[in-house]
């Protein structure tokens, strides 16, 4: 089976050479969810953003292969890239606040892909988003469609950017912390429904998190990120029975519970740390940017 | 609350403002039908009448008659058309040459930033007025040449508003959406960037109107604007400051006018970037 994302060695730096990810590999196949985690500034957005060809300027991919369903992205020019980004994949983005254009409707705003850049025709285009409407629970399509983004509440904008993200058919879609902005209560539900539309779509997911507790609900594998470097790799129930690395350990046992929420919050510890810092070192050593 | 505050506020701008507008608007237009006299039309005899209300004024002259016996209101009412027309031609020729330069700026970044802020510095670095009676003493005299002196000294004004507000907007995730989607650079700018930027444009256009007024009432002052029979504020001004002793109404009436047109351009701007913003609205 072709997988939905490859990414195999990927490294990117800094303008002046700081390595921001360390040799990624990684592998999303068709209909399964995996899960990045990782501290803030692990890299974990970064990659969601390399595979989705909107990498900051700053950063450079110095080295690595990203394979979307067997099409390297290298080896495409700059427009051929950018089409089979559009058509294969999807974003849903972590703060659906500034995620949707304040000036413009709900409506054209989630069609315009599907007409300008699919090429559907507007009632094939205005039937999709309906269905995908009513596919995350939203009761009054009409007028959620005829609304300015500040109309809507929080929650309501996130489940119309899942809708949206669902409606184009991708392949693959990056979830780039989607419930990170939301309030607790609306958090749960969108999980419930990102969890849902993928199942019904068979949609491969990319699911950048720092919530472990996001990846035992929506994952089958795991991918734990420090420093942009991969740590650990697992399915989700393996790693959570019997966690490999201690950094892992460490990520879990820094995640509060709900039965005693203040005892159980610890720091990661000073020794995992100098142990991740030792690796990093080492595999710095021997790496240096490829020119070109 | 604040929210239906601002609304009100900007609602009674938008109304007085614009109220005041169309009234000198509609009377510039049908000057030839409302002006009570022929506004070039000399009469020695009728020379430094005073307003309606004083003793000595004459029925037909309501706001009196400057020292040569030219009916105020009328000339008042004519200048009002050069005053207009400048204001929109002016601000309309700056408004599209500063946003198109400022939305690239602002939305490529890069060098098309550096290349037209560079070229911005530089402009700013010119004093307006003396840049402007500079451009109109080469250009020579005329309608066109203050138009077209204005327009090359402000479009700058919104090439920097427009390009600040385009930098915002660029960073925001819907345009990274759009670039995933597989819209292209120029689309994105166009259609998503713009539209967040129109409420600032279409404020700075109404000040900017206002600025053009008085510009043209500073360059017919010193005498640069049109041939001198023509009336203008800025020429009526100029002759009402010689008699201020003798017919201070010569000099205080354009004066009123040109300040109250001024402030409603500014202040009718301000109330619709209110009315435009989607999120204030």
């Amino acid at each position: 089976m072709i997988p939905a994302l490859e990414i195999s060695g990927l490294s990117a730096t800094l303008a002046n050479g700081a390595r921001v990810l360390r040799s990624v590999s990684l592998t999303v196949e068709p209909g399964e969810v995996r899960a990045l985690v990782g501290e803030s500034g692990a890299g974990k957005s970064m990659i969601g953003k390399a595979v989705l060809g909107v990498l900051p300027p700053s950063v450079r991919i110095a080295e690595g292969r990203i394979g979307l369903e067997g099409t390297d992205l290298g080896d495409l020019s700059a427009k051929a890239r950018r089409a089979l980004i559009g058509a294969k994949t999807a974003l849903i983005p972590q703060d659906p606040l500034t995620a949707l254009n304040p000036s413009r409707r709900i409506g054209p705003q989630t069609t315009d892909r599907l007409t300008k850049i699919l090429g559907w025709d507007g009632t094939r285009a205005d039937a999709r988003i309906r269905q995908l409407l009513d596919e995350v629970q939203i009761r009054d399509p009409e007028r959620v469609l005829r609304s300015y983004p500040h109309e809507l509440s929080g929650g309501m904008r996130q489940r119309v950017l899942i809708a949206a993200a669902f409606a184009a058919e991708p392949r693959l879609i990056v979830a780039d912390e989607p419930t990170t902005a939301l309030d607790v209560t609306v958090q749960k539900q969108i999980l419930r429904l990102i969890a849902a539309l993928q199942r019904e779509h068979g949609t491969a997911i990319l699911f950048v998190t720092h919530d472990l507790g996001v990846v035992a609900k929506i994952s089958q594998k795991v991918t734990v990120l420090y420093a942009g470097k991969v740590v650990e790799e697992a399915d989700t129930p393996a790693l959570f029975a019997d966690p490999k690395h201690p950094y892992t350990r460490a990520l879990m046992a820094a995640t509060p519970k709900y039965t005693d929420p203040f005892a159980s919050l610890k720091p990661v510890d000073e020794a995992v740390l100098a142990g991740l810092a030792t690796e990093i070192a080492a595999a710095d050593r021997d790496w240096r940017a490829p020119h070109g | 609350m604040a929210d239906a505050r601002t609304a009100k506020t900007s609602n009674a701008r938008i109304w007085l403002a614009g109220g005041w507008l169309l009234v000198a608007l509609l009377a510039t237009i049908f000057a030839p039908l409302l002006a009570p006299q022929d506004p070039l039309a000399q009469d020695l005899l009728y020379e430094r009448l005073p307003p309606f209300w004083m003793q000595g004024a004459e029925p037909g002259f309501w706001l009196g008659t400057d020292s040569l016996g030219r009916d105020l209101l009328s000339r008042i009412i004519y200048g009002g058309r050069v005053a207009f027309l400048v204001a929109f031609a002016a601000a309309a020729a700056a408004c599209i040459v500063g946003s198109a330069l400022g939305l690239a700026a602002g939305y490529f970044g890069g060098w098309t930033d550096r290349v037209v802020s560079r070229i911005v510095d530089i402009w700013m670095a010119f004093p307006p007025v003396l840049f402007a009676i500079l451009l109109v003493a080469v250009l020579g005299t005329g309608l066109s040449s203050v138009i077209i002196a204005i327009a090359v000294i402000d479009w700058t004004r919104f090439c920097r508003v427009v390009r600040a507000e385009a930098m915002g907007q660029a960073r925001m995730d819907y345009v990274e959406s759009a670039r995933i989607a597989g819209f292209g650079r120029f689309d994105i700018m166009l259609k998503e960037v713009l539209p967040n930027v129109l409420p600032a444009i279409v404020a700075l256009l109404s000040l900017e109107m206002g600025i053009a007024v008085i510009v043209e009432a500073i360059l017919s002052f010193v005498n640069l604007s049109i041939s001198t029979d023509d009336p203008t504020w800025g020429g009526i001004i100029a002759e009402g400051r010689l008699s201020i002793h003798q017919a201070w109404w010569v000099l205080v009436f354009p004066l009123v006018t040109l300040f109250l047109t001024v402030l409603s351009f500014s202040q009718f701007g301000e109330g619709l970037k209110a009315r435009f913003d989607p999120v204030l609205r």
